[in-house]
């Protein structure tokens, strides 16, 4: 016997969050553009989308505790409703990510970038595409999908990595450049944290279909990995 | 006589092996496996006429009021088979107690409610400590302690419960049964039988039946799940575990329409 209201709302739900998820997507990807063309008044545009996911996030929210409140979820329904509301959480940590690399393109003034983006566009589309498939694996509740993903993160960290290296390299040889320089660094850093969190959303997917709650990638770095 | 031998201290009170109960031709439970652990609250839920009260009378031979019922496997009670015919089944049923749907105290005074009991089993203690002491337990002392004379039909359903649940724990029972013991009762009394439930099982072990999925969540340590065994009339115990896992990730996808009441 179906419930079909309640049916009808988690489909709902998930439908919501993938508005969300496809508007943190958009939101990076725009953040490093800007950044790329120094158009301050687009990471404008991006504080203002961010106040839009914040939104939205707590519309999803009290649309969950709704849904806890009054159908009492248990088993695959309570664990969906649970990973939801961590993903809605990790969804909008993701959005201030490109908040910060918009008031990083705005702070800059008239700054010149240190250097022609390269590898910081490849980290932002790598990252949104990880959470484009990491959403689709989650209301489908994909697991092979979502236990692969995360391994994708290692190409991410690797950018970093190159990034911080030219970074370092440009600094050594001249240590004025160093704000510049930091500018940069911060905006990869923000890329590298926004795939590692696709990762925890990748580990919800697992919890929801499987009721297993366990780390899929510990080789999740933190910051940068020794040389 | 009911004696107790090695496994008396282990953890498990009750046990159940390839336990079946028919009445005449009708097989109404089959193959029952399950442990009833001490000082735990074992709640046994699932749909209508899937067997959960036949399965729990037959834990304390009340099945056999009902003429014509047999039980088929064995079942253990501290070690030792309860159908053994040296059993004596009166003592099975105040070893193991029972809490029925509807409070049923006697039409008598509420102080006799529980000395009636006891004092048939033989109880030589001081009578006024026993009634003061399984009221307490009850959580009833303080709402009746005044009015001890009065009928026990005069109190409202949720106290005749406790009541009732007070006249069960005067002879002592190591195992208490209750069959859907709050489904009459408003929510508030209901809160106050699983408070008491909480209370009672540091000294007792506790089987209740439950068409309140929340209130076996709430109120449980363990969870058998009773469906009718697949293309069968007859119930069984399909997943038993304890009740985070049966709520949160259930084995047994007919247990996962359950709980999420998908059932049907």
């Amino acid at each position: 016997m179906p419930r079909t209201t309640f049916e009808t709302e988690l489909k709902q739900l998930k439908d919501s969050v993938l508005v969300l998820g496809s508007m943190v997507e958009q939101a990076i990807l725009d953040s490093v553009e800007a950044l790329k063309k120094r158009d301050i008044s687009a990471s404008q545009k991006i504080l203002d989308a961010d106040k839009l996911v914040n939104k939205k996030r707590f519309e999803i929210e009290s649309q969950l505790l709704i849904l806890i409140a009054t159908q009492q979820p248990m088993a695959h329904d309570l664990r969906l409703l649970a990973s939801c509301m961590e993903i809605i959480s990790e969804l909008e940590r993701m959005g201030d990510y490109s908040k910060g690399i918009a008031n990083i393109n705005i702070r800059m003034g008239d700054a010149p970038l240190l250097k022609p983006l390269i590898d910081v566009p490849r980290m932002a589309q790598k990252g949104a595409d990880m959470l484009h498939r990491a959403l689709t694996a989650f209301v489908e509740e994909d697991i092979e999908t979502a236990r692969a993903i995360p391994v994708e993160d290692d190409e991410v960290d690797a950018l970093f990595n190159q990034v911080y290296r030219e970074l370092m390299t440009i600094v050594i040889g001249d240590p004025a450049t160093i704000e510049r320089a930091n500018w940069l660094l911060w905006t990869a850093h923000n890329l590298e944290r926004f795939a590692d969190r696709v990762t925890n959303i990748c580990e919800r997917t697992v919890f929801v279909a499987t009721g297993e709650l366990a780390e899929i990638n510990d080789t999740d770095s933190e910051f940068w990995k020794p040389q | 006589m009911l004696q107790s031998n090695d496994t008396a201290t282990s953890d498990t009170v009750l046990e159940a092996r390839a336990l079946g109960v028919r009445y005449g031709d009708l097989l109404a439970v089959t193959d029952v496996q399950l442990k009833v652990l001490r000082n735990r609250i074992t709640a046994i839920i699932g749909p209508s006429g899937c067997g959960k009260s036949t399965l729990l009378r037959s834990f304390n031979r009340m099945n056999e009021l009902v003429p014509g019922t047999r039980v088929e496997g064995t079942l253990y009670f501290e070690g030792q088979d309860v159908y053994d015919p040296s059993v004596d089944p009166v003592e099975v049923r105040y070893r193991i107690g029972m809490v029925f749907q509807k409070a049923n105290p006697f039409p008598k005074t509420i102080y006799e409610n529980i000395a009636w009991g006891a004092r048939i089993h033989g109880y030589r203690g001081n009578m006024d400590d026993l009634v003061e002491s399984c009221l307490r337990q009850a959580a009833l002392w303080d709402e009746v302690k005044d009015k001890l004379g009065q009928s026990g039909l005069a109190l409202s359903g949720g106290q005749q419960q406790r009541l009732c649940i007070a006249r069960t724990l005067a002879v002592e029972p190591e195992v208490i049964l209750m069959d859907e013991p709050a489904s009459a009762l408003d929510p508030i009394a209901t809160l106050k039988i699983e408070e008491l439930m909480q209370e009672l099982k540091k000294r007792y072990t506790i089987v209740i039946v439950t068409h309140n999925m929340q209130q076996a969540a709430r109120a449980s340590d363990y969870t058998a799940m009773m469906m009718l065994a697949e293309g069968t009339q007859a119930g069984t115990v399909i997943e038993y575990n304890e009740t985070e896992t049966v709520f949160l990730r259930p084995n047994n996808k007919r247990t996962e329409d359950y709980v999420t009441g998908r059932f049907g």
